[in-house]
C-alpha cells in the first residue's frame, strides 16, 4: 500500500482486554426460520467454531447452506434459535458494536457523495465533522480514490464502489470485519486487484475477519483458515489450516504455487460432495 | 506484420470519416424529428380549439351550453379588467391559492410524519393499516360538506379538505419509501452503531424522500381540487365561488376561463416543485427517459 498509516495498528494496543475483544466464539449455533407457509426451517444446525484475534477465517459452502445466516447471528442482526455467539467474551445481545460489514451488493448511500459515504462510520460515533472529513480523505487516498470525493456512487465503476465500501468498512478500524461474498459481483481482474488490496489493508490493521465466499481460490489465497459448511442445514464439516506464508503479496501469483494447489485440491474434494448434494436437492425440488 | 499494421492504418481514417458522417446523419435525423414534434404540437390545439370554434359558430354544438373559445378568451379578459361580483380576480385567486397552499403544507407534513412513523414500526402499521385502508376508500370529497357544515364558510373547511386529499397521497408514498429502504444499508449502519435517530436521519428519511417528492407533484393538484370543491360547496370568495355563480348564470365561458386560470397556477406550482426536486435529488442518476429526453 502506498498510503501512509495514521496510527500503528498492527500490535493491538492494550493487553488482555484488547486481545479478547476481537475473538469470536460460536457454540452450538442453530437458527430456525419460519417459512411463509408457517413451517419451521432449519437454516444452520449446531455450528461451532472460533475465530482468534487477528485471524482471517473463510467459510465456504454450497449456496443456501446458511453462510449469510451465520454472519447475521455474529453481527447480532438476528437472534439465534439456540446456541450462542460471544464476541470478546461477551455474549451477543442486539447489534454487535466495533464490527464492520461488507456485502456483495455494495451497501453505499446513493444520495451521499463518496466522501459522505466513507465518513459515515466516524459520523455515527460522534467524531467532529472536521476530523471525520480528514480521516475519510486519508482513507480514500489509501484505497486509491483521492480526487473522487465529490462523485456519487452511481458515477463510479463496480471496482471503485467496492473501494469506497472497503474504506467505509475500515475507517473505524473495526476489531472485527464481517464480509459476505464482498467481491462476488466483480469481474475476475478487478476481483484479484481488490483481494490484494484487502490483504494489504488487513495486514496493516489486523482485524479478525470472517469472510464468506463460494470461490475456493479466493478463500485459500486470503485466509489463515478455511471452514467448509455442509449443505443445508449447514454445519461445519471440516477445517483447513492454510499455511501459506505471509505477507502473501499478489493474489494472482500465489495461485500457481504448489502448496496453494495442494490445499485447493484437498478443500475442493471436501466441498464437492456438499455442492453435489445441494444441487441434487434443488433439482429434485424443482 | 508490417503489412498488417499498414493495412490497419488506412481504414482507420475511413472509420473516422464514417463515424463523422454517422454522427451528422444522427443529428439531422434528430432535428427532423424535433421539427415533426413541434409541428404536431402546434397542429393539435389548432384542430381541437378551431374545431370547437367552428362547430359552435355553425350551430353543430350549442355554444349556450358548451361555450366558445373566443368567448372564453373574452370572459378571461373580463375577469381581469372588470373584476367579479366578489372583488377583483386577483383577490379571489389569492384566496384559493392560499387555501390550497396551507392545505398542501398541512396534508404533506402530516402525511410525511405518519408515513415515516408507520413505515418504521411494523406493529403500529399492522394495527392501523385496516383503518387507513378503510378511510382511504371513503369518497373524501364528501368530507367537504361536513367541513362546511362544521366550520362555516371561511378558509378552514377548504384547507381541511385540501389537506385530507393531500395527506393520503403523501402518506402512502412516505410509507412505501420507508419500506423500500435497502436492507443491506440498514444492517450496515446498525452494526456501525447507529442509534434509531441516526438510522432515520441517514437512511430512512433520505431514502423515503425520493418517493415523497415524487408524490408532491400529484398532491398539489389535489390541494387545488380540495380548495375549489370546498369553495363550490359554500364560501364567500375564491375561484370556486366564481365558478358556482357562473354556473348559475349559464355562463360556461367564465367556468372555462377559471379552469384555465387554475391550470396555469398548477403549472407554476409544478415548475417550482420540479426545481425543488432537482435540488434535493441532485444525487440521482438521470433516468433512462430523462437521459433520452431532449
Ligand atoms: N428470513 C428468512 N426466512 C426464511 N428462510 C430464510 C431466511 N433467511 C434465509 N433463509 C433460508 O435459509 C437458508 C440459508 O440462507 P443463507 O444463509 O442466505 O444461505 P447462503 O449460504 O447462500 O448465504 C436458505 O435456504 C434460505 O432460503
Ligand atoms: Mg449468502
Amino acid at each position: 500500500m502506498v498510503g501512509k498509516k495514521r496510527r500503528p495498528a498492527a500490535p493491538v494496543p492494550g493487553s488482555s482486554a484488547g486481545t479478547d475483544a476481537a475473538r469470536i466464539e460460536i457454540t452450538g449455533l442453530t437458527k430456525r426460520y419460519i417459512t411463509p407457509a408457517g413451517e419451521p426451517f432449519t437454516a444452520i444446525r449446531d455450528v461451532t467454531f472460533t475465530v482468534e484475534r487477528g485471524e482471517f477465517c473463510a467459510i465456504v459452502g454450497p449456496t443456501g447452506c446458511g453462510k449469510s445466516t451465520t454472519l447475521a447471528q455474529v453481527a447480532g442482526l438476528e437472534r439465534p434459535s439456540s446456541g450462542s455467539v460471544t464476541v470478546g467474551g461477551q455474549p451477543v445481545h442486539g447489534v454487535t458494536t466495533g464490527v464492520s460489514f461488507m456485502f456483495q451488493a455494495d451497501a453505499l448511500f446513493p444520495w451521499k457523495s463518496v466522501l459522505g459515504n466513507v465518513m459515515i462510520g466516524p459520523t455515527l460515533n460522534g467524531t467532529p465533522k472536521r476530523e471525520a472529513v480528514a480521516l475519510a480523505r486519508d482513507w480514500l487516498r489509501r484505497v486509491g480514490l483521492a480526487g473522487f470525493e465529490d462523485r456519487y456512487p452511481h458515477q463510479l465503476s463496480g471496482g471503485m464502489r467496492k473501494r469506497v465500501a472497503m474504506a467505509a468498512a475500515l475507517i473505524n478500524e473495526p476489531k472485527i470485519l464481517l464480509m459476505d461474498e464482498p467481491f462476488g459481483a466483480l469481474d475476475v481482474q478487478t476481483k484479484a486487484i481488490m483481494q490484494t488490496e484487502l490483504l494489504g489493508l488487513w495486514e496493516q490493521l489486523r482485524p479478525s475477519v470472517l469472510f464468506i465466499t463460494h470461490d475456493l481460490d479466493e478463500a485459500v489465497a486470503l485466509s489463515d483458515r478455511v471452514l467448509i459448511m455442509t449443505s443445508s442445514p449447514g454445519s461445519i464439516k471440516e477445517n483447513f489450516e492454510i499455511d501459506l506464508p505471509r505477507p502473501r503479496g499478489e493474489v494472482q501469483e500465489i495461485r500457481h504455487e504448489k502448496r496453494f494447489l495442494e490445499l485447493q485440491g484437498q478443500i475442493w474434494a471436501s466441498l464437492k460432495d456438499e455442492v453435489e448434494r445441494a444441487y441434487a436437492r434443488t433439482v429434485s425440488a424443482a | 506484420m508490417m503489412g498488417t499494421l499498414h493495412a490497419g492504418a488506412v481504414p482507420l481514417a475511413d472509420v473516422d470519416q464514417g463515424e463523422a458522417s454517422i454522427a451528422a446523419a444522427a443529428r439531422t435525423a434528430r432535428r427532423r424529428r424535433a421539427g415533426w414534434v413541434w409541428l404536431g404540437r402546434i397542429i393539435l390545439p389548432v384542430v381541437v380549439i378551431g374545431g370547437w370554434q367552428l362547430s359552435t359558430e355553425h350551430g353543430v354544438v350549442d355554444k349556450f351550453f358548451f361555450g366558445q373559445p373566443t368567448d372564453v378568451w373574452t370572459a378571461l379578459v373580463d375577469l381581469f379588467t372588470q373584476g367579479t361580483a366578489f372583488g377583483s380576480i386577483w383577490f379571489n385567486l389569492w384566496v384559493t391559492i392560499q387555501e390550497a397552499i396551507i392545505g398542501f403544507a398541512l396534508g404533506a407534513a402530516t402525511g410525511i410524519v405518519f408515513g415515516l412513523l408507520l413505515g418504521q414500526n411494523r406493529l403500529l402499521s399492522d394495527v392501523c393499516s385496516p383503518y387507513i385502508k378503510a378511510l382511504n376508500s371513503v369518497p373524501r370529497i364528501i368530507l367537504g360538506s361536513i367541513f362546511v357544515v362544521a366550520f362555516g364558510l371561511g378558509t378552514l373547511p377548504k384547507v381541511l379538505l385540501a389537506a385530507v386529499l393531500v395527506f393520503f397521497i403523501v402518506f402512502f408514498n412516505a410509507f412505501q419509501g420507508v419500506r423500500e429502504v435497502d436492507q443491506n444499508l440498514l444492517a450496515n449502519v446498525r452494526v456501525l452503531g447507529a442509534s434509531s435517530l441516526q438510522v432515520a436521519r441517514h437512511v430512512t428519511i433520505p431514502s423515503a424522500l425520493t418517493w415523497i417528492i415524487a408524490s408532491l407533484h400529484t398532491a398539489f393538484g389535489f390541494a387545488i381540487i380540495g380548495a375549489l370543491v370546498g369553495e363550490v360547496l359554500g364560501s364567500q370568495a375564491g375561484i370556486g365561488l366564481i365558478i358556482t355563480q357562473a354556473q348559475g348564470h349559464f355562463d360556461p365561458d367564465t367556468v372555462f376561463a377559471c379552469m384555465i386560470l387554475m391550470a396555469a397556477v398548477t403549472l407554476v406550482a409544478e415548475y417550482l416543485l420540479a426545481l425543488l426536486e432537482k435540488r434535493v435529488l441532485a444525487w440521482r442518476p438521470p433516468s433512462r427517459s430523462e437521459a433520452q429526453a431532449m
